[in-house]
């Protein structure tokens, strides 16, 4: 099955879950060509050949360096109509999913998106997504010639076996109407690790007690490469930023390696991180319903836990 | 100005999730059903806008079968003026997407406001396809909504960070907090409700191109493995070498 895969830039590199993403599309066995939008690098290019893009198609107008979603949606179905492709993979993300929306009702596609698994193509082509907020899976088939997948990160391995390739230049035809959305400006936490990407997240709840307290938090996080994240009432009351919210009403995470330090376990907390393979609980007490959804606990002070586990994670490296 | 907020009918946060029939159907016994938590964010700033500006009408939608009117005329007691609940299961997203954009053809709304995403099929993508279908301009998550005449002020959220953006109305958004507080009805609103109209229309016919197979539980966590907060060196290396997740 011939993919076209989108591909999401970030300060010239491709995104992660991108990256996967072509890795998913070449597991479909067929021909693979990526879209690139707006300005990026040769290493980008020979990074997404390596992942199991055929081909790569560029298109390095700087009017595309924003993440303009109807310029992107209506790039990606020409792209589509050129390459002749009927399938289209790209990230789960603010930008890749109301992309993918948009492709799927111009084209009538079936589409799925949060997809979490390489398809099962044994009778039809049924993909596994996650639904109820993390709770549940739904298995369903994608009947159309026309397919929109949007996967979640992990979804596949990004492979490194592909072939040396080079950009061929694409140059969509946009119009006024496809740069309608005015962006304005954006304002993006730089240099941090980004929360929805991230391999290790370390989050605190309302018993961290207060903003002020959050250093050692942060500490950890640096230590062990990760990003920040809390619970909903840290970022209501203003200890932390918005996008750091996680849960069911924030963002969902799916790390290798969370730690949830002086957060209860509220189920709508854990909507957002039970996708994590491995869990670690800080709770001074014993019985917050979090510990049961963990795979290691300590119960314990995090004011006197956090200082002492930053130090062994300094000291194992 | 005429806003239409599109509302789901979903599980409360809080419900267990449990599957019936071969695991095919939801088991609803036991389970409180809510206005989608991110739709109730897209009413409260409908209304808000009403508030703001006299002659606004807010009329709420939502497709599915007659056990969702409870939920529809909550919204009414938060404050919408009327209601359509298009008569279908909402069997996926392009077939809701599809009876929206049909019901929203010919009535020119200036906003249709919905959640980011409903939380039982969590497609995020209902208010996208409803846009293109209408061939109106579409956003979310939008965190921040204010109007100047016919232009649009948002906020959308983006990973790790916010991005500012200006677009003229008719507008199709997809909301999340903190675009506005979440409205509870009072006994006015409530009494109101009852008498405010409540159309029922009958669904159009889509080919949809999906068709659901079996819903799956993630398999059960194995016990906790607790260690001794005095320990921490423990912990770090059973991540290491147990979980290999260091
Ligand atoms: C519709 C809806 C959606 C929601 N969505 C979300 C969501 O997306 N994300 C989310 O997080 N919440 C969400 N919530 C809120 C959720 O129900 C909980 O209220 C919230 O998760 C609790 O946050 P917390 O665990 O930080 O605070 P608390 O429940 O107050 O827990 C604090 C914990 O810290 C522990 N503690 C205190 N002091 C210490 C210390 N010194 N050392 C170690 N531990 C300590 C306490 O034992 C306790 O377990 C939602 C609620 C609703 C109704
Ligand atoms: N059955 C429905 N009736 C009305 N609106 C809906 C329905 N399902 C979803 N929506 C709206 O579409 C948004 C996105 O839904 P989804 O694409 O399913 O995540 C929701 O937040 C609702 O505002």
């Amino acid at each position: 099955m011939n993919t076209l895969v989108f591909i999401e830039v970030a300060e010239g590199k491709a995104k992660k879950t991108s990256l996967e993403a072509v890795s998913y599309a070449k597991a479909l066995n067929g021909q693979v060509t990526a879209l690139v939008l707006g300005t990026a690098d040769a290493q980008t290019v020979l990074q997404i050949g390596k992942a199991g893009a055929d081909k790569v198609l560029h298109a390095p107008d700087e009017k595309l360096n924003q993440g303009s979603i109807q310029a992107y949606a209506s790039s990606i179905l020409q792209a589509m109509q050129t390459e002749g492709t009927k399938t289209l993979v790209l990230a789960n993300t603010s930008l890749g999913t109301p992309i993918a929306a948009k492709v799927a009702a111009k084209l009538q596609a079936s589409i799925a998106t949060n997809v979490t698994e390489l398809p099962d193509t044994s009778a039809g082509f049924v993909v596994k997504k996650s639904i109820y907020t993390g709770k549940a899976f739904s298995k369903i088939e994608l009947k159309n010639d026309y397919k929109v997948i949007a996967i979640k990160k992990n979804a596949a391995t990004i492979e490194d076996n592909g072939t040396d390739v080079t950009a061929t230049l694409f140059s969509p035809q946009l119009t006024d109407a496809d740069f309608a959305v005015k962006i304005v400006s954006t304002e993006k936490a730089s240099g941090e690790i980004s929360l929805p990407e991230a391999n290790v997240v370390v989050s605190g709840g309302r018993g961290m007690k207060g903003p002020e307290h959050w250093q050692p938090i942060e500490e950890l996080a640096k230590a062990l490469g990760a990003a920040t994240g809390c619970s909903k009432p840290v970022s209501d009351m203003g200890w932390r930023p918005h996008h750091e919210h996680v849960g069911q009403t924030g963002v969902k995470v799916s790390p290798q390696l969370y730690f949830a330090i002086g957060i209860s376990g509220a189920i709508q907390h854990l909507a957002g991180v039970n996708s994590s393979k491995c869990i670690v609980v800080i709770n001074k007490d014993a019985e917050a319903p979090f510990f049961k959804a963990a795979d290691y606990g300590i119960v314990g002070d995090a004011f006197d836990v956090l200082p002492k586990l930053i130090d062994a994670v300094k000291a194992s490296k | 100005m005429k806003i239409l907020v599109c509302i789901s009918h979903v599980p409360d946060t809080t419900s267990k999730i449990n599957f019936i029939d071969n695991n095919t159907k939801l088991d609803v016994n036991g389970v409180q059903f809510i206005i989608g938590p991110y739709d109730d964010y897209a009413l409260a700033r409908a209304i808000e806008i009403k508030e703001a500006n006299a002659g606004t009408t807010v009329t709420v939608l939502n497709v599915g079968p007659a056990d969702t009117e409870p939920t529809i005329r909550k919204a009414l007691a938060i404050g919408a003026d009327d209601a359509v609940r298009i008569n279908a299961e909402p069997s996926d997203s392009f077939f809701v997407a599809s009876q929206i954009a049909a019901y929203a053809k010919d009535k020119n709304f200036d906003l249709i406001l919905m959640g980011r995403e409903s939380i039982d099929f969590n497609g995020g993508v209902v208010h996208s396809m409803v846009g293109e279908l209408l061939g109106i301009t579409s956003l979310s998550p939008v965190m921040k909504l204010e109007l100047e005449g016919n232009k649009a002020k948002l906020a959308r959220e983006i990973e790790g960070g916010k991005e500012y953006v200006e677009a003229n109305l008719p507008l199709v958004l997809g909301c999340q907090e903190p675009i506005a507080e979440w409205k509870i009805p009072n006994m006015r609103g409530i009494m109101s409700a009852r008498t405010k109209p409540l159309q029922v229309i009958e669904a159009i016919t889509v080919n949809t191109g999906v068709s659901l197979k079996a819903f799956e539980l993630p398999p059960a966590k194995g016990a906790v493995k607790m260690i001794a907060a005095d320990n921490v060196a423990e912990l770090v290396n059973l991540l290491k070498n147990e979980a290999k997740v260091l």
